[in-house]
């Protein structure tokens, strides 16, 4: 999407009109004579190719931003473009039964340009035979498809294979003379490429030439069936055509087609072609990979030439899909009385998730994401991308739940979909791609606008020949102080704007000076204090030895800035039962010194030299104690612990020290000793389902916020690991982490023998990460809109400022906006956050992330340029604010109503009319329904009966601080088959999708969601994989329960095992293992896991609950 | 007088007791004419090597209200008449005559057998806000006293600065120490529940079963015996830092010296309550925070002087010499006594933590630094041992008086605490502590002595029969050193005297120096709680009436006045006591009064007269060393002066004298004579500092010399810029003071003793 998106933006307007004339004409064409066109797009194809390769977006961007201001109209094209595509995908699964479920997500797809893809394997491979005839213009075409919907094929290809190829190719065909008719639109061509030069490879335009050429013969036939329902949106495409401009017009058109139906009501037989027809129309081109390819080539192509044309002409098919919507309609009215027996809906044929990851990372994944052009939406968080920073942020640091924000309130009224940004400021990037660059203005410091403070950033406008520039957020006009003076070259950009950072790039860091210090001192290099529980229960199950061990070689690996030779970070050590013992580590020292602090109540730090050292330096001392401390509590009876004044020591600690830093915090039971902040046993069950449930969630006494508060003044973050062998009161323990900007782990009747790994690796993990302390975030934008809500780990004093005493690479916040004035189409929006900071090496910094958005005063534009995940990060995160305060019944309707809302407004302002049966989604929310739904069941909101008090707050402060990537999978956990890829494969098998249905008794399955990992075992999976994964001879000797798989050298279990360590590897958690058999005990854990499934504790199905939606949402629009 | 003189000797040393009077008037209102009161010095546990303690237990009068034990029978029967041999003495015949009943054992001391022993307990409270050389000649010290104590003694160790560190001595590996803040008043309850003292916390240290036999004291981890912990503690004092919280320029080191104490002494009460322990504070600084602070840690406002303590301008004195006196008496109650070793150039906040020491028996000991001798010697000496080997320190002693029927206890001075023991035998009126007629000293030495005030309680008219004696016993169960109980019992008979009759023989059994003694402890005693002048007044008053009383004289003819050889030297104690800094604070800190006084409470007759009237001895060569009158006159030119006050010595070189010696005559053969006159009073000096404890100040200086003050501050002004007559001559030299000379106050005191007018 974006990359159509990207491209149509620049030339729209100029060439609009005349690629819509082609694109009517091409679409026409397309049905009638499609040969002609052709022609002309294989002069273009050619030097497309080569554009891409060379200069993809680069090329592409220059010219959109120098050509056409109408971002809008882009985007609108974008979605017609993708419509586009989807029509194509719906004349594919027209033609083939089997090609349904392909198309579907193709269709999906479809929202990302990779979809195509997908469609052009089949494509390719159908027109692989065919192709040696195969010409350039065939060729053209194949690319432009491939281009618009190229990543969904491998899979669907596959499958699809045989039949979609034939589908397709015949299909394909007519499309391929609807590009030929395109050509007109040349100069488009050039922007098509733009746009489709990811998908694009030589050599798969071959092929599609090749079949193109071929087919069309075949296609002819199809064509015209296709042409049948093309009709009407031709129809359309006329009207779109004369208003090429108005690209609001088109979207609503294009809408339709964008909205998938889910008509998934549709029985499956009947549904294949309704919703053939319904893809169709939505997507026009982009459906069709196969088909679509050559009707969305057509509709692309000519939208390419003219990018400002491209909305219109995608519109023009939308309307086409419309038809098809029409025809799917009747199905659907049809449908409607088997929607009431819901068992008659094809689970195939509503939108998967799966089907969307695999054909945004099909169509996505190989090109890099350039974030120079503005709204772009980026790949899904479950594509791999590279991302090149032109002046906008990169994804990795924002995500944004729309990258079109309506112009008024009214209209984000009207749409309710939330604005808001998932922020992770310091997170980390692939090794490919470089860290933020450092910018040191000396003394002066960064340069900032006078008014909102806001700091020099790309967008900053500089006029009056350099000496000033007019802040890009208030408007203010500055001074630019002499030493920064530069002279502007003709363009008015500054010459050596691609020297500076902050000039050029959308992420940069300043080095603070002294003014951005506290107290006005420079920060001293900030410290770890590991404090550990020594109380019976940590030393029972072996915790306190096995920390102490770890802790000997892990010192070595504290974070560390840049190149520095060793750390900077100083570390303490704490432990504690009910009483507090410090120790003095001094390097100077023979042996450490212990000092027992027992005043719990009104605790103090007994030592100031010698209790944070450098681990160099003390070492020998650091050693000998942590040899010692488990022989010193060996014998200890102590069973009660304290909390609060741990805390508290290790903040006063640090203050005395004048440093910011973090405590580790290793903790066993729920502190009952006579201390502040002591707690009482209040966990009861009862209280689920009833008003009251929220006090479970509620910390139990106030003591533990001030707390925090104070830990997040003094820059004091804390990391707490929970070992409970019973309730400890999560929800009141977490609040100082959370607060401060820690992390919360929980290790449930912790065995060393079973948890060992787990906990290790976390620990391993989270000091070893780099972390930013004392922390100031602030967001500010263009006037217009506001940040008013900000969730996440943090602390906030005021409205505006989010501190943290800790921040690291995993932690986000989600920054909810409001509008407060009118945006302006023209400059759109712009994001700008700051992060104040104190790096691990004591050096304070400030981070500053950039993004600019488009604004809309059309709704589809809105529709079409959402981001589902980040939606559900926010709506997840605000669902898990709320039950604090509201029922959790309450926030579940809260959340059921804001979604239907959203998708009614879609249904009544963007898509075409179509009967009230029929359940049209935005192509980019389609998975709203399924992903909400795993929300609604999540542990927090519905619990079973099996979820402890503590597991729910757990959960409830981990998804507070998740970024998109983590909730994502989440909360609809990824379900990886182990034997249906080839052994030799290297890469990770296809997911499938979270239901029991889709589990084979044949076959194994890893089921992981960022902190569970399964492996499920079918119960009739053959001897010699349980051979050789589990070197037992039978299914029945395997042992339940599991957690490591024996070290086996086949290839089976090296792979399985490598996979298990590679899935590891992407989350920030260590996922231990749980082997699960079928039909075992068990197995009711994993079941919970799959979400498309009623679950025990009342969740409802996805397909149960997409007829609720579809039914709130009829309602809302009777 | 010759025999009363021996007799006073001879009590003194047989029983350690020295009576005003030794015939006593026999009359209320006649002892009342007396002007000294009854009284005594009473040295509980002079040393006796002469006197074996005997195995048994005392027999007691088996009256039930009596319990007196039966020493001295012959007296006792006359105290006693209802005195009735138990039955245990059944078997007594000439030949086998227990110890009590022989004449010359008036004082005896039985060991106690039973009950468990009590292991001695040391527990050092240590400053570390001290300079790097005080801290580490400090931590010598206490290194080394390690050495000196007996092996099966308990210490422990107590740091403080800004925190109050408790240090466990137990352990191995890891030192462990508990730390409280010291800026917090925590309860003992509280102390001991933090330090794991408390019953429930147990079982924390179920860990070491072997020892409950044979130690069952040692329940703390925080004392422990020393030959268990000698290389731990000796490690662990070595690694003594100084505190490390910073302190910023122009503030005090912040010291938590009042929550140190509160620890300490809660640990011992939680600990070992009622067995004899010594709570020894090192601290080289006022505290400066917390209960018991005593100034701010602005340095530029200055610790409280007198002047301010007049002005009521010393905001923090009253607070912290409360808290420090509930301490007191918590440990006093415990029968556990502290020490204060201060050593600082500045004050130290001794006047608010004196009473520490004075009520518990503790030392007080005010020094320059921890690196000087007069600390470590003066330390060293604590844990000198007697000639049985025995550590020369007894504790949590209860001293039991017990008086004839025409006797009444009026109070005592000295390091003890009242517990409030009424009894037929108490007098209402209370001189000293009063009210009862038993004392707590929780500790004390050999030279530890008390005054005890009596009152003459029978009547005019019930005339005691010629030759009658009254009776006056004194009980002290003490710990010894040896961790035995013992039980010292001295009985006393005097004679009664019909004061009207026989008024002679009453005032020639006067023992002025006891009196001296006695009235200036009563003095000194007033003087902590009144004004001065008040004090003075009252003493001359007495002084005046007592002449009055004694003197031979014509009415309004001072020149006539005349006291007996048995009073003549009164008047001049008195004159120097007034003189004395224990009743003037001028020129003296807050804490040197303090000092002085709590001496002056507790030593024996013989240096309390020395501390009342110095001791000046000349040497020349016109013959041996000899002593001179405390007298400017004195100070000669030719002359050495060695003068002892006590606190001080100091020689003094004559203006010739130090001529000569600066022209390095001693280094000539031929004036060998010459380094002879330097060299012997430094001999004898070093005689005295071996001797005496606390060490005193040693001071060498000459003629014209800063420190020669010292001398001139307390030699008798004869001779000063007012009285011409003297001036320039080469009877001594003079005195530039405007107080008055002995001359002077002689006269005034002969024309109101003759004067009718009072």
């Amino acid at each position: 999407m974006n990359v159509n998106q990207s491209i149509p933006p620049v030339p729209p307007f100029g060439q609009p009109q005349p690629v819509y004339p082609g694109y009517h004409q091409s679409s026409y064409s397309g049905q009638s004579g499609s040969t002609a066109p052709a022609i002309p797009y294989g002069a273009y194809n050619g030097p497309v190719p080569g554009y891409q390769q060379t200069l993809p977006q680069g090329i592409s961007r220059a010219p959109p931003s120098s050509g056409a201001p109408p971002a809008s109209t882009a985007q609108a094209a974008c979605g017609q473009v993708a419509y586009g595509q989807f029509g194509q995908g719906d004349v594919q699964n027209g033609p083939s039964s089997t090609v349904q479920m392909q198309r579907l997500p193709g269709s999906q797809p479809f929202g990302s340009p990779l979809a195509p893809v997908g469609s052009q394997p089949a494509v390719l491979q159908p027109y692989g035979p065919p192709p040696t005839s195969a010409q350039v213009t065939a060729q053209l075409a194949g690319m432009q498809i491939s281009g618009a919907v190229a990543p969904a094929p491998p899979s669907s290809g596959l499958g699809y294979g045989p039949p979609t190829s034939l589908a397709s190719a015949s299909g394909s065909f007519p499309n391929s003379g609807l590009y030929g008719s395109y050509p007109q639109g040349q100069a488009s061509p050039v922007s098509q490429a733009q746009g489709h030069p990811r998908i694009q490879t030589p050599q798969r335009s071959a092929p599609s030439q090749a079949s193109s050429f071929t087919p069309p013969a075949s296609g002819g036939p199809r064509l015209p069936s296709m042409t049948g329902p093309l009709l009407p949106g031709q129809g359309f495409g006329g009207p779109s055509v004369s208003q090429p401009n108005h690209v609001s017009s088109p979207p609503p058109q294009a809408l339709p087609p964008g909205t998938q139906i889910t008509g998934p009501l549709g029985p499956p037989p009947p549904m294949h072609s309704p919703q053939q027809p319904g893809y169709q129309p939505q997507q026009n081109g982009s459906f069709g990979s196969t088909r679509g390819p050559q009707p969305n080539y057509g509709s692309p192509y000519p939208a390419a030439p003219t990018f400002g044309s491209q909305p219109g002409p995608p519109q023009p098919l939308p309307p086409k899909r419309l038809d098809p919507d029409a025809i799917p309609s009747p199905q659907l009215n049809e449908l409607p009385p088997q929607q009431k027996t819901r068992h008659r809906i094809d689970p195939d044929a509503i939108p998967s998730p799966i089907q969307v990851i695999e054909d945004d990372r099909n169509n996505r994944g190989t090109e890099p994401f350039v974030t120079g052009v503005r709204g772009q939406v980026p790949p899904l968080v479950t594509t791999n991308f590279l991302v090149k920073d032109q002046g906008n942020a990169s994804p990795r640091y924002i995500r944004c739940t729309s990258y079109n924000i309506p112009c008024t309130s009214d209209m984000a009224k009207q749409a309710q979909v939330p604005l808001a940004a998932v922020i992770k400021p310091l997170a980390r990037l692939p090794p490919d791609e470089a860290s933020p660059y450092v910018v040191d203005h000396g003394e002066s410091g960064p340069l900032r606008c006078n008014r909102c403070k806001a700091y020099m950033c790309p967008f900053m406008q500089f006029i009056e020949g350099g000496r000033r520039f007019q802040c890009c957020f208030c408007s203010c006009i500055n001074d630019v102080p002499p030493q920064y003076f530069q002279h502007l070259d003709h363009t008015g950009k500054r010459v050596d704007a691609y020297d500076r950072p902050e000039l050029s790039l959308g992420s940069y860091e300043f080095l603070a000076t002294v003014d951005y210090c506290k107290n006005n001192k420079f920060p001293s290099p900030p410290a770890f204090i590991f404090m550990i529980d020594v109380s019976y229960n940590a030393i029972r199950t072996g915790l306190v030895r096995l920390l102490c061990e770890e802790l000997k070689s892990l010192l070595d690996f504290l974070p560390r800035e840049g190149g520095a030779e060793e750390s900077a970070i100083r570390v303490g050590f704490v432990t504690y039962n009910k009483v507090l013992h410090f120790y003095n580590v001094k390097s100077s020292l023979a042996q450490p010194q212990m000092m027992v602090v027992s005043d719990v109540a009104d605790m103090f730090v007994p030592l100031l030299d010698g209790f944070l050292v450098n681990v160099n330096e003390s070492r020998a001392v650091i050693t000998s104690l942590l040899d010692q401390i488990p022989e010193m509590f060996a014998d200890t009876r102590e069973t009660e612990t304290v909390f609060v004044p741990v805390i508290q020591a290790g903040m006063e600690a640090l203050k005395a020290a004048e440093c910011a830093g973090k405590l580790f915090l290793f903790h066993t039971s729920l502190p009952i000793a006579e201390a502040p902040g002591k707690l009482k046993n209040r966990d009861d069950r009862k209280l689920i389902n009833t008003d009251k449930e929220k006090t479970l969630f509620q910390p139990q006494t106030g003591a533990y916020q001030t707390l925090a508060k104070e830990c997040v003044a003094q820059g004091c973050c804390i990391d707490l690991f929970l070992f409970p062998n019973q309730y400890v009161d999560v929800a009141t323990l977490s609040v100082v982490p959370q607060l401060t900007g820690g992390s919360v782990y929980k290790y449930a009747c912790f065995q060393v023998e079973n948890d060992q790994e787990r906990f290790l690796s976390d620990l391993r993990r989270d000091v070893q990460k780099v972390v930013g302390f004392d922390a100031v975030m602030r967001v500010r934008t263009s006037t217009g809109i506001r940040a008013v809500d900000f969730f996440g780990a943090f602390y906030m004093s005021n409205t505006t400022d989010v501190e943290l005493a800790g921040l690291d690479g995993d932690k986000t916040v989600t920054v909810e906006f409001k509008h407060d004035d009118r945006l302006n189409e023209e400059s759109g929006a712009l994001l700008q956050c700051a992060l104040l900071y104190t790096s691990c090496a004591g050096q304070r910094r400030l981070r500053i992330h950039n993004l600019a958005l488009n604004c809309c005063t059309q709704l589809a534009d809105l529709y079409r340029n959402c981001e589902t995940d980040t939606l559900i990060n926010y709506m997840a995160k605000f669902a898990y604010r709320g039950v604090l305060n509201s029922p959790v019944k309450a926030v579940r309707d809260t959340l059921i109503t804001q979604c239907a809302q959203i998708l009614a407004c879609y249904r009544k302002n963007c898509a075409s009319p179509s009967s009230a049966g029929q359940l049209i989604l935005p192509e980019c929310m389609k998975l709203l329904p399924v992903y909400l739904n795993c929300v609604l069941k999540s542990d927090v909101l519905q619990p079973g009966a099996e979820v402890t008090t503590d597991d729910r707050a757990y959960v409830r402060q981990l998804v507070t601080s998740m970024d998109v990537a983590e909730t994502n999978v989440f909360f609809y956990p990824r379900l990886l088959p182990l034997t249906k890829s080839p052994i030799e494969s290297t890469t990770e098998p296809p997911a499938v999708r979270a239901s029991e249905e889709r589990l084979s008794n044949g076959d194994m399955y890893l089921l992981e969601n960022g902190l569970n990992l399964f492996l499920w075992v079918g119960a009739s999976v053959q001897q010699g994989v349980v051979q050789s994964l589990f070197s037992v001879s039978s299914f029945s000797q395997i042992t339940s329960g599991l957690s490591v798989l024996p070290v086996l050298d086949n290839p089976l279990s090296k792979k399985v095992r490598g996979l298990i360590d590679s899935l590891r590897a992407q989350r920030s958690r260590y996922m231990k293992l749980i082997v699960v058999k079928q039909e075992d005990k068990l197995e009711m854990l994993f079941k919970h896991f799959l979400v498309e499934d009623k679950s025990l504790s009342g969740g409802a199905s996805y397909v149960d609950f997409l007829c609720h939606m579809h039914k709130e949402i009829r309602q809302l629009l009777s | 007088m010759a025999t009363y003189l021996e007799f006073i000797q001879q009590n003194e040393e047989q029983d350690g007791v020295r009576f005003s009077w030794n015939v006593w008037p026999s009359s209320r209102l006649e002892a009342t004419r007396m002007v000294v009161p009854l009284a005594c010095l009473l040295t509980p546990l002079k040393e006796r090597p002469d006197l074996p303690p005997v195995q048994y237990e005392p027999v007691l009068c088996s009256r039930p209200t009596c319990k007196a034990c039966n020493v001295d029978v012959p007296a006792l029967i006359e105290l006693f008449p209802s005195f009735q041999f138990p039955p245990a003495y059944g078997g007594i015949s000439e030949v086998n005559q227990p110890a009590e009943l022989m004449p010359q054992f008036s004082t005896i001391e039985y060991m106690i057998q039973r009950g468990a022993q009590s292991p001695l307990i040391f527990l050092y409270v240590v400053d570390t806000c001290l300079e790097e050389d005080d801290l580490q000649a400090l931590k010598e010290s206490l290194q080394m006293s390690l050495s000196l104590l007996p092996p099966d003694a308990l210490v422990g160790l107590i740091t403080f600065g800004r925190m109050v560190q408790v240090h466990e001595l137990s352990c191995e590996g890891i030192s462990k120490s508990y730390v409280f803040r010291g800026t917090k008043d925590l309860t003992a309850k509280q102390i001991q529940d933090m330090l794991g003292l408390t019953k429930p916390a147990m079982p924390m240290q179920q860990a070491r079963p072997a020892q409950p036999q044979e130690h069952p004291f040692v329940s703390s981890r925080f004392l422990q015996p020393v030959h268990k912990i000698d290389m731990n503690l000796t490690d662990l004092l070595g690694e003594l830092q100084r505190d490390p919280w910073p302190v910023t320029q122009g503030k005090r080191p912040l010291r938590s010296t009042g929550v140190a104490l509160s620890i300490a002494v809660g640990l011992l009460e939680g600990t070992f309550p009622n067995t004899g322990a010594r709570i020894m504070l090192f601290t080289g600084g006022p505290p400066t925070q917390g209960p018991g602070m005593v100034v701010g840690d602005e340095l530029k406002i200055p610790i409280r002087s007198w002047h301010d303590i007049e002005k009521d301008n010393a905001r923090f004195m009253k607070k912290a010499t409360k808290h420090y006196e509930m301490l007191a008496s918590r440990t006093a109650a415990n029968g556990h006594c502290i020490d204060i070793y201060a050593c600082a150039l500045d004050q130290t906040g001794l006047l608010e933590m004196k009473c520490c020491a004075n009520l518990t028996g503790g030392y007080m000991v005010m020094g320059d630094s921890f690196n000087t001798s007069l600390f470590k010697q003066t330390f060293q000496r604590i844990f000198t041992k007697d000639f049985n080997g025995d550590f020369r320190m007894a504790f949590g002693a209860t001293l039991d008086v017990k008086t004839s029927r025409e006797l009444k206890i009026a109070g005592a001075i000295g390091p003890c605490v009242s517990l409030n023991v009424k009894g037929p035998c108490v007098s209402e009126n209370e001189l000293g502590v009063g009210g009862t007629s038993q004392w707590k000293i929780c500790g004390l030495d050999p030279t530890s002595t008390l005054g005890i005030y009596f009152e003459v309680v029978n009547q005019h008219n019930a005339p005691i029969p010629q030759g009658g004696r009254g009776a006056i016993q004194f009980v002290t169960h003490y710990q010894h050193s040896s961790t035995q109980r013992r039980i010292r019992v001295t009985t006393i008979a005097r004679n009664w005297a019909d004061a009207q009759t026989q008024l002679r023989h009453i005032e020639a059994a006067f023992d002025q120096e006891a009196a001296a003694v006695l009235m200036a402890r009563l003095g000194v005693f007033r003087a902590e709680s009144e004004e001065g002048p008040d004090v003075l007044r009252w003493l001359d008053r007495q002084l005046i009436r007592l002449c009055q009383k004694f003197g031979q004289y014509n009415k309004e003819d001072s020149a006539s006045f005349r006291l007996s050889d048995s009073f003549s030297l009164y008047p001049q104690f008195m004159f120097h006591l007034r003189r004395s800094p224990f009743l003037q604070v001028f020129n003296n800190s807050p804490d040197e009064s303090s000092y002085y006084r709590h001496h002056f409470a507790r030593q024996d007759l013989t240096q309390s007269l020395i501390m009342i009237q110095p001791i000046l001895y000349s040497y020349s060569f016109h013959g041996p060393p000899e002593p001179v009158l405390l007298d400017s006159s004195s100070i000669l030119a030719d002359r050495i002066l060695l003068m002892d006050t006590f606190f001080q010595i100091v020689i003094y070189l004559g203006e010739t004298i130090a001529q000569w010696r600066k022209a390095g005559y001693q280094d000539m053969p031929e004036y060998e004579n010459f380094k002879h006159l330097l060299q012997a009073p430094l001999d004898d000096a070093q005689e005295i500092l071996q001797a005496r404890f606390p060490m005193p100040r040693y001071i060498n200086t000459e003629h014209g010399g800063s420190q020669a003050r010292f001398l001139l501050s307390k030699v008798n002004p004869s001779q000063t810029h007012n009285n011409l007559y003297a001036w320039g001559q080469e009877t001594g030299a003079p005195i530039l003071t405007d107080d008055v000379s002995l001359q002077v106050f002689m006269d005034h005191l002969k024309k109101l003793a003759v004067s009718s007018a009072c």
